[in-house]
């Protein structure tokens, strides 16, 4: 198993990845808190970006609508814990179904109908806004003033309930991103990585080489669906409140694809790359202003722009693949 | 010889132009057959038809014994039907192996497995030494080789080739006419192929359907066809008697 893990990865790359893993263990015991909430965000962002790269950078359908699955996933766990008390890591489970089920339904109508491109693209945004405004009254989850989840004063961390300390969450936030950079890791070297693919390149010839690309492209939403839930449950959990204004907005769904853009869609390591350079970034660029004194509102969402601008003109391909070149990662030769 | 792909009056037409109309023939099992005509005389689209690209609006299209018309081209890719585009379809942003393992996967349960199909193909191709290369990086014959390569991965029982030759080099074209041959009487892979460049039509194929606005006009072997008055009108040229 760990052998066919580690197949074809470059040694140097093995190392850095543990480098990287054992400062991240460390880092709770390393920096104070507000540096530990914007290493939360990282790896939020990182894990919704490789959880949207599936559909996107993979098999190469433009999702604009995530926002869908990170709310649909948040509510769902959260709403049971506060009317019956269910554990979240029960709740999950309604959390992966119900955002599994959507993205099906999205798929369905899409793919079955032949819509494809921004075409697709826009039905997700359809999705996502059409869930924002239902949530806003929807009486049971008290609709557009918001659902609050009980808070107090935690002396010990109650991982059950997931109710305790940031540096929990962060680990949980940890172990969910090394589990799904794990996961793409193995599904790219899988007969269903390579469909993706393939697809991604070309549907027709995907298909005549007797790919159903029906069937994997529904693979694709329904899984990234899926692991995109995963985090709406931490997020619920994390912030205790959810209004719909805001964790179904359009702009939720674009704060989370550009961590993989900005650092390489497609690519394994891009989703990281992207949401450290942007989160880390931005926030030190507003911690770099409120210390000499400036305070600009929206000064984090006009560095998104350059940074855009920045990747579209010179790195169109992200910044992780000129990176993985400079640090010798490309792909090796492989004699077979 | 039992047929092995029977064609019976197949016609399909695009918002009132007749593509093709009534065309019938058959390919026999473990047999090259040729597919020659103007532009735009139907052959592209007849290869469609039978790969399932678009459904046929009349006639039957027989693989086997099964009839396949209207299926999916997935499923008539799984039934044995290996196909290349005239236009290529690489996909360009995947090394020339991936490409191949992509095609292998389909008759092969492990992608370890599909990786060692792809090799033998692409050596046979002579394409082994770009392995490593993106497909978008490939010159057109070579595209057009691994177009070759990636269907013959999906191990076809009949290849359906549309003009691969176009655009080689003699040599190319001697040594991709080989490698069909080879492959031809070591496996009795059975071939359709649509094909402008005469000499490697005469060299290959037993017998040649020629297609013009859409019908049939001449079947025969190669012989046959070039003597074909009709045949020589409005394809080859009075030139070629």
């Amino acid at each position: 198993m760990i052998r066919h893990l580690l197949d074809g990865v470059p040694r140097r790359g093995i190392a850095l990845l543990l480098v990287l893993l054992a400062i991240l263990l460390a880092a709770p015991y390393l920096v104070g808190g507000y540096v530990l909430s914007v290493l939360f965000l990282i790896l939020y962002f990182a894990y919704v970006g490789q959880a949207w790269n599936i559909m996107m950078g993979f098999a190469g359908q433009l999702s604009l609508g995530h926002s869908l699955y990170v709310g649909l996933g948040a509510y769902a766990a959260a709403a049971l814990y506060v009317h019956f008390g269910i554990s979240p890591w029960i709740g999950l489970g309604a959390s992966i179904i119900i955002s599994g089920f959507a993205g099906a339904v999205i798929g369905f109508l899409a793919f079955r109908f032949g819509v494809s491109g921004v075409y697709f693209a826009i039905l997700t945004i359809a999705f996502a806004e059409f869930a924002r405004i239902g949530f806003d009254h929807f009486a049971w989850v008290s609709g557009s003033s918001g659902l609050f989840l009980p808070v107090e004063n935690y002396t010990e961390n109650d991982f059950w309930n997931l109710r305790g300390s940031p540096a929990m969450f962060y680990y949980l936030m940890l172990a969910m991103t090394v589990a799904a950079f794990l996961l793409c890791h193995l599904l790219l070297k899988s007969r269903v990585g390579y469909y993706w693919l393939a697809i991604r390149e070309s549907p027709e010839a995907a298909q005549a080489l007797g790919i159903n690309i029906f069937k994997y492209k529904m693979y694709a939403v329904v899984l990234s669906a899926a692991m995109t839930s995963l985090a709406g449950v931490v997020f619920a959990f994390y912030y205790n409140n959810l209004f719909p204004e805001q964790i179904f907005h359009i702009s939720r769904s674009i704060e989370l694809i550009l961590g993989p853009i900005i650092g390489g869609v497609g690519t394994l390591v891009g989703p990281l790359v992207g949401a450290f350079l942007l989160t880390a970034l931005a926030e030190g660029l507003r911690e770099l202003m409120l210390q000499i004194g400036v305070e600009v509102p929206g000064v984090k969402q006009v560095f998104y722009g350059f940074c855009l601008l920045w990747v579209v003109m010179f790195l169109p391909d992200g910044v992780w693949p000129p990176l993985a070149r400079l640090l010798g990662l490309h792909k090796t030769e492989r004699e077979d | 010889m039992t047929a092995f792909l029977q064609i019976d009056n197949l016609s399909k037409s695009f918002s009132g132009l007749k593509a093709v109309q009534d065309v019938s023939f058959t390919v026999p099992k473990g047999e090259i057959v040729g597919l020659i005509g103007p532009n735009g005389a139907g052959k592209t689209t007849c290869f469609n038809l039978i790969a399932g690209v678009y459904k046929p609006d009349q006639g039957t299209v027989t693989l086997g014994g099964r009839s396949i018309g209207g299926w999916r081209p997935d499923q008539i890719c799984l039934a044995g039907v290996g196909r290349t585009f005239q236009i290529v379809k690489p996909f360009a942003g995947l090394s020339v192996l991936e490409n191949v393992i992509v095609g292998a996967l389909k008759a092969s349960p492990s992608v370890t497995e599909a990786r060692g199909k792809a090799k033998s193909v692409l050596e046979r191709l002579g394409l082994w030494h770009k392995r490593n290369q993106q497909a978008s990086e490939l010159t057109l014959p070579e595209r057009k080789r691994l177009e070759v390569a990636r269907a013959l991965a999906t191990e076809p029982q009949i290849l359906l080739l549309d003009e691969v030759m176009a655009g080689l080099r003699p040599t190319e074209m001697d040594t991709m006419v080989s490698v069909f041959r080879e492959l031809n009487a070591s496996s009795g892979l059975t071939i359709l192929m649509i094909e402008h460049v005469m000499r490697a039509v005469m060299s290959l194929s037993k017998k040649v359907v020629v297609l013009n606005y859409g019908q049939v006009i001449a079947a025969g072997t190669p012989d046959e066809v070039t003597r074909d008055p009709a045949v020589l009108e409005c394809y080859l040229g009075e030139e070629a008697l």
